[in-house]
């Protein structure tokens, strides 16, 4: 199983690194909503340093959501889904591959924007292991979370617009346990920044569940 | 020589309109058979049935021995569905998608390379993006794929679409040869002549229906 996930989620990220979606469009879309914020509200710099926990989580939130997006898009574009439902392949290593692929582009994501905040926000880390590990669990959450309902939307016409409709929701409560957990590492608040960390393993260890056992089903009907 | 495909009476249902209306046929092992019809006639629609991919709603449907009643996904992993469209990663090389549909069909990525040569894509072409082939070089890495995945059973939906003549002689030579070691081939074609010549057998199909079989020839 372990080799269907890694051929999968390698084959999703030569094509990222060939079309260049993720790199030439999403992290220059998000980096420039950080930007826009320290525009809008340079004015305000206390509220500014408050609120950088929470617009990092928000730009996080719309990059990921196009990501997986896009993460389905290329099986869609050319119906790739029957090829996978005619392969002996398990629904879960796709899962699972497609969520490592999400994974470490959202990850790869999170590297470019966590600096941007730092500079433009003026905002400095209290504790790094900290921060680091409620990235790496944001990450975790809205790939599987992405993967389970990207694939829902996958089969339907309107698949661009649902999508966000649907995952947004879902994800209210990653962005709210991440803004928190960072807002803790920002040295922001004192706050139970490892309780919110955790918060955000057990939403993707319960979407994973969901996912592992759910997911062949939905391909199948999508 | 066994049977491929019987079907008693199938009706299947896409969303609410019936697609196939009662389809009676029995496909025998090593045959080549062309479903001729018109459009909308149902050919796609027994095609994606044959493979898996559309519920039967009533009637007797077996494909290589599994009643697809019971479990649609069981004979799929035996099955190669070429469709009107390709299913293509155009950022991949051409190499580099029959390697990946390889092994996702469980053989080896060193099966790719003779899928491609067998289908006359030029070696200069395995390492261009899909992206960058002519529609006829997508459609001979599409049936590469499906080369180098062995199948038993091959489900052709206008195979011959956008091949020059030398390639559809190509693609007939490469169906006979699997039809003479035991594979079976259902294919749908408007190609007329070049689809009659490769085929053993002429399945005529009409509102859903098989209204024309010309037997074994």
């Amino acid at each position: 199983m372990l080799a269907e996930v890694l051929l999968l989620a390698r084959k999703d990220l030569r094509i990222e690194r060939r079309a260049k979606v993720a790199v030439g469009q999403v992290a220059p879309l998000t980096l420039l909503i950080v930007v826009v914020f320290a525009f809008a509200l340079d004015a305000n710099a206390p509220l500014l340093e408050i609120g950088a926990g929470g617009l990092y989580w928000v730009a996080v939130l719309y990059g990921g959501t196009l990501l997986t997006q896009r993460a389905f898009e290329i099986e869609t574009e050319g119906g790739n889904f029957d090829d996978f439902k005619m392969s002996p392949i398990k629904a879960q290593s796709l899962f699972l591959g497609k969520s490592l692929s999400l994974f470490i582009q959202i990850c790869a994501l999170e590297l470019v924007l966590t600096p941007a905040i730092l500079l433009l926000y003026d905002v400095q880390v209290a504790e790094w292991l900290l921060l680091i590990a409620a990235g790496v669990a944001g990450a975790v959450a809205f790939s599987v979370c992405g993967v389970l309902w990207g694939v829902m939307a996958a089969g339907l016409r309107v698949r661009s617009t649902l999508l966000p409709l649907l995952l947004i929701p879902v994800l209210a409560p990653v962005l709210l346990a991440g803004s928190r957990a960072f807002e803790t590492a920002l040295g922001i608040r004192a706050d139970a920044g490892w309780s919110w960390t955790s918060l955000m393993f057990v939403i993707a260890a319960v979407h994973t569940v969901v996912g592992l056992a759910a997911f062949g089903f939905l391909l199948e009907e999508s | 020589m066994s049977t491929i495909v019987k079907f008693e009476n199938v009706v299947a249902v896409a969303g609410s309109f019936p697609v196939l209306t009662g389809v009676d046929i029995s496909v025998q092992e090593g045959e080549i058979v062309l479903l001729q019809g018109k459009n909308g006639a149902g050919k796609t629609s027994f095609l994606r049935a044959c493979a898996g991919l559309l519920r039967i709603n009533d009637g007797s449907a077996q494909v290589l021995g599994f009643d697809l009643r019971v479990n649609r996904q069981a004979p799929r992993r035996y099955i190669g569905l070429l469709g009107h469209e390709n299913n293509l990663y155009r950022d991949l090389w051409a190499i580099e998608h029959v390697e990946f549909r390889a092994v996702l069909g469980g053989g080896q990525k060193s099966d790719a390379a003779e899928a491609l040569a067998r289908v006359g894509l030029t070696s200069r072409l395995w390492s261009v993006p899909i992206s960058a082939l002519s529609a006829g070089q997508r459609r001979k890495v599409a049936i590469a794929s499906l080369i180098a995945n062995r199948p038993q059973l091959w489900l052709l939906d206008e195979p011959h679409s956008a091949l020059d003549a030398l390639s559809r002689a190509d693609l007939n030579a490469i169906l006979k040869e699997a039809a003479a070691s035991g594979a079976t081939v259902i294919f749908a074609s408007h190609e007329g002549v070049l689809s009659e010549e490769l085929s053993s057998r002429v399945v005529t199909m009409r509102g859903g229906q098989v209204v024309g079989d010309s037997g074994a020839r």
